[in-house]
């Protein structure tokens, strides 16, 4: 991706930044300057919103032959994110075992890094989700010495 | 007085044992755990770097302290593994929490302590109140050569401390800083993994320095070990640590809680951030820490800090023990994966 | 309003043509669909091309010229046009040449389709095929295309409870057709143990349940019905046409097992000649993906919502089933060049129609529909096409 292709929308992705759309009440997601179920009578009736981040599983998959650029993740999980708000968007479900997503669960936005021009090149930094529940029962973590003195 | 408004932490989620890492060299994990005081250390994802850790770790310190990016000056980022050699991290961290454009920002490095360096600098800012808050950051993603003593150390993790004179949970009484030219470890432009200078990494540089800024800054501040609740110095592995907190005469009760690296391993310009976090996680109002950090080069930044009555409103949830407590193992061949360690060679 | 007919076709091979170049595979199939109408280069009034990746897979646009070049038509300087919709290119630039011919600009027009997809590495092709999605939304956030394919399948499984069973019936059934089939790439019957047990690409679609990236082109000729007697005694009439878009990105969509477009596509094509699903004898689909298959029976009405996969399996899309569905072994068995699939569809339906299929020939086949989307069916197109 070019230079200016990713700055234009660095906000969109860092700061999950949206649309809010006055004459229909509804949110967007990724920014859009017109809200095509209301018309030409939105443009200039869409306000900047930031979304919280926060929102549950529709449907995921876990992806064995990855997408250029992310094979150092294989297998990971891919969803589409249903955000509070109401907008659907595809996402990578990060830091858990791609095979325990499933539709219902909640997740939160972490940012994360989306991959890079090439290894000269720009990195690209944005919005990715994880699990906001456990769901894993808790490792135990009492298996460690006492501190020498 | 001025001093620590909030503050955040980040440990990623992924851990490797020092028992894997010596199984692939042969070596025998149990000594070398035994003999560093370290017996696992974080590891950070293939989508995580500086630039990650740094946004987590300041957006849960935006959000500890009810801030927003309009309530920021400045913001430094210390770190040895900046992903850009010329692009700052720091701009990035003011964008992702909405701080730009009137604001300063730059990268720092010095070795493990440019992080303290920033707040040195947040303080003289907002002493001078040239700003409201600055934000300083410590962070690393450091790499030790595979084989070498430093990867059964080094991992990845930081914290941010946001800096400013209104709603302080902890005040800065003062700090001081102990610097000489001690080429103890460096790494040159253009490498990958830093070299260092065995065991004169030891003596003549990190307890020499760690040990010296805090006599000064007891001396400065008209204290002794007792009167400290907390001490955390740099922690390049579990054992250096706590010999230099015996000889300043502080007891186990007082360096334990913010002594992370036998478990998480040691992160650089993060580690005296994170020892940090993991006290204000839990002190009490009145409460005084004595905080040392350590940067090859060599420097250390020493800082009297006392807890005021502000912390008992502070959200602190999500502490790092719960972050540490989160951390999944991997095997060497993930962790060799996440960390970029295998050579896939050109594919275009 | 003209009616239009399809008085040639020509078909190269689809696989790996690694001795053969975009130019040549459209020369070939242009010049065989030209012979097979029985027209002279003069007679064309008009070339449209379809294509989808010329641009990305050989740095090569303006295929539209290159095309009309290669073909010998730069001669007359036949205006050419090129029509990209992803892999539904193919079928637009048909339904564009169509409306030219039905609207009276022009009487005679070649289409022609080509791709090259493996003169790049695997996963350069892979994140082509993806550019059909939305690239900065989807793509780049980490999905492939079979991801949205996989989360699409997984939501018909919940809804419906599709079978793996089920599925594999679709692509056990086009590779049967496929042997059958002398220009299918993969010209050769599996088992459905094949299918289940083959390598996991994206949870829960399985290699076999996947279509390739190919080379191959195809190409037609479209002629005004008043003027196709005077070049051709086989000719096959398109009496409905229909095309609709949807949103490029899947997580725009309230259903995530449905492909609207398809839809209503359909229906247009279905209205604009009075025709309806029972009077359909065969249908080629287009199924990147197995799902793809069933959510398209579903959406064109050959079978009720959460019921083609379980009707599949029973072999009513078989040859000698109720109504055989991709007899050419589709996009899975057949290949998948995206320019070209639409086109090698209709070019199955004319062979069929003409009784001209060999072992895989439809009895009495009299009506027969093609069905080419493109991306996950954010543009579909359809054609009805009948004997006369």
């Amino acid at each position: 991706m070019s230079v200016p292709r990713f700055w234009r929308e660095l906000d969109t992705r860092y700061n999950l930044i949206g649309s809010y759309c006055k004459i229909t009440k509804t949110y967007h997601y990724p920014r859009r300057s017109f809200n095509p179920k209301a018309g030409r009578e939105s443009i200039g009736s869409m306000k900047d919103y930031q979304f919280k981040g926060i929102g549950k599983i529709v449907n995921s998959t876990v992806v064995y032959q990855a997408q250029t650029g992310y094979e150092m993740f294989g297998p990971y999980c891919m969803a589409i994110v249903k955000l509070d708000e109401g907008p659907m968007m595809t996402t990578q479900i990060v830091d858990c075992d791609p095979n325990k997503v499933k539709p219902g669960m909640k997740v939160k936005s972490v940012f994360r890094k989306l991959g890079e021009d090439s290894e000269s090149g720009i990195l690209h930094y944005g919005t990715k989700f994880i699990l906001s529940e456990d769901i894993e029962v808790e490792e135990d973590n009492e298996n460690l010495p006492d501190i020498e003195v | 007085m001025n001093g620590i408004v909030s503050y955040g932490a980040y440990v990623p989620c992924h851990k490797i044992e020092t028992g894997e890492i010596a199984s692939v060299w042969g070596a025998d994990g149990s000594a070398w755990a035994k003999n560093l005081n370290v017996y696992s250390k974080s590891v950070s994802g293939p989508d995580e770097d500086v630039i990650t850790i740094a946004v987590e770790a300041t957006r849960q310190a935006m959000k500890r302290g009810n801030l927003n990016g309009d309530h920021i000056g400045a913001i430094y980022s210390g770190s040895e593994s900046h992903p850009y050699a010329v692009k700052p991290t720091s701009t990035i961290v003011a964008e992702a929490i909405s701080a730009t454009p009137n604001l300063t920002a730059a990268d720092f490095e010095f070795a493990c302590k440019a992080g303290t360096a920033a707040i040195q600098t947040c303080l003289g800012m907002v002493g001078d109140k040239q700003i409201e808050n600055g934000i300083a950051i410590g962070v690393d993603t450091s790499q030790g050569a595979p084989g070498d003593a430093l990867e059964y150390s080094a991992s990845a993790g930081g914290g941010t401390l946001i800096i400013g004179s209104k709603n302080v949970i902890a005040t800065i009484n003062d700090t001081t800083s102990y610097t000489t030219d001690t080429p103890d470890f460096w790494r040159r432009e253009g490498q990958k993994y830093p070299r260092h200078g065995g065991r004169f990494t030891g003596k003549p540089a990190f307890f020499k320095h760690v040990i010296s800024c805090g006599m000064m800054m007891m001396e400065r501040a008209g204290t002794e070990a007792k009167d400290y609740d907390y001490i955390v110095t740099h922690q390049p592995n579990g054992k250096f640590p706590i010999r230099a907190a015996k000889t300043l005469g502080f007891t186990n009760e007082q360096f334990e809680t913010g002594l992370l690296t036998p478990r998480i391993g040691n992160t650089y310009s993060g580690a005296i951030f994170l020892g940090l976090a993991a006290i204000l996680d839990i002190a009490k109002p009145g409460d005084r820490i004595l905080a040392v950090a350590y940067g090859s080069g060599a420097g250390s930044d020493g800082f009297d800090i006392t807890i005021t009555d502000k912390i008992s409103k502070m959200d602190r949830s999500e502490t790092v023990e719960d972050m540490i407590s989160r951390m999944k193992i991997v095997n060497y061949a993930t962790y060799a994966k996440y960390r970029g360690k295998l050579n896939m060679g050109a594919t275009k | 309003m003209r009616e239009v007919s399809i008085i040639g076709i020509g078909i190269t091979k689809f696989g790996e043509l690694w001795d053969k170049s975009l130019r040549q595979l459209g020369l070939e199939t242009g010049l065989a669909a030209i012979s097979d109408a029985g027209i002279k280069s003069k007679d064309i009034d008009a070339l449209y091309i379809g294509n989808m990746a010329a641009g990305s897979t050989l740095q090569q646009e303006h295929v539209s010229a290159l095309m009309a070049d290669y073909c010998g038509l730069t001669n007359h300087n036949v205006p050419a046009t090129r029509v990209e919709a992803a892999s539904a290119s193919g079928g637009l630039a048909i339904r564009q040449a169509y409306m030219a011919i039905a609207g009276g600009f022009i009487d005679i027009a070649v289409v022609g389709g080509a791709e090259k997809m493996t003169d790049v590495s695997d996963s350069e092709s892979s994140y082509t095929v993806s550019m059909g999605s939305d690239e900065q939304w989807e793509s780049k956030a980490g999905a492939t295309f079979a991801s949205l394919h996989a989360m699409m399948t997984q939501s018909h499984i919940e809804q419906y409870g599709t079978t793996r069973e089920e599925m594999s019936a679709v692509s056990v059934k086009n590779h049967y057709h496929a042997s059958m089939n002398p220009i299918a790439q993969f010209p050769f019957t599996v088992s459905a143990e094949a299918v289940s047990n083959s390598g996991l690409v994206s949870s829960p679609l399985r290699m076999l349940d996947c279509a390739p990236n190919s080379d191959g082109a195809a190409a037609v000729i479209l002629c005004a019905t008043e003027k196709a007697k005077k070049y051709s005694k086989k000719s096959i009439k398109i009496i409905g046409s229909g095309q609709a878009s949807d949103t490029l990105s899947l997580h725009h969509r309230q259903h995530l097992n449905q492909m609207p477009a398809i839809r209503v596509a359909a229906k247009r094509a279905f209205k604009s000649c009075g025709k309806k699903v029972s009077d359909l004898d065969l249908i080629e689909v287009h199924d990147n993906f197995t799902i793809s298959e069933i959510i398209a029976l579903e959406e064109i009405g050959i079978f009720r919502r959460g019921k083609a996969a379980a009707k599949i399996l029973e072999g009513e899309t078989k040859l000698g089933g109720k109504i055989p569905t991709n007899t050419s072994g589709g996009l899975k068995a057949r290949g998948h060049a995206p320019g070209a699939t639409g086109i090698a569809q209709v070019v199955e339906v004319v062979q069929q129609l003409r009784g001209e299929a060999g072992d895989r020939q439809v009895k009495d086949a009299k009506i027969g529909m093609v069905e080419n989307h493109g991306g996950t069916a954010a543009t579909a197109v359809i054609h009805i096409l009948e004997s006369e």
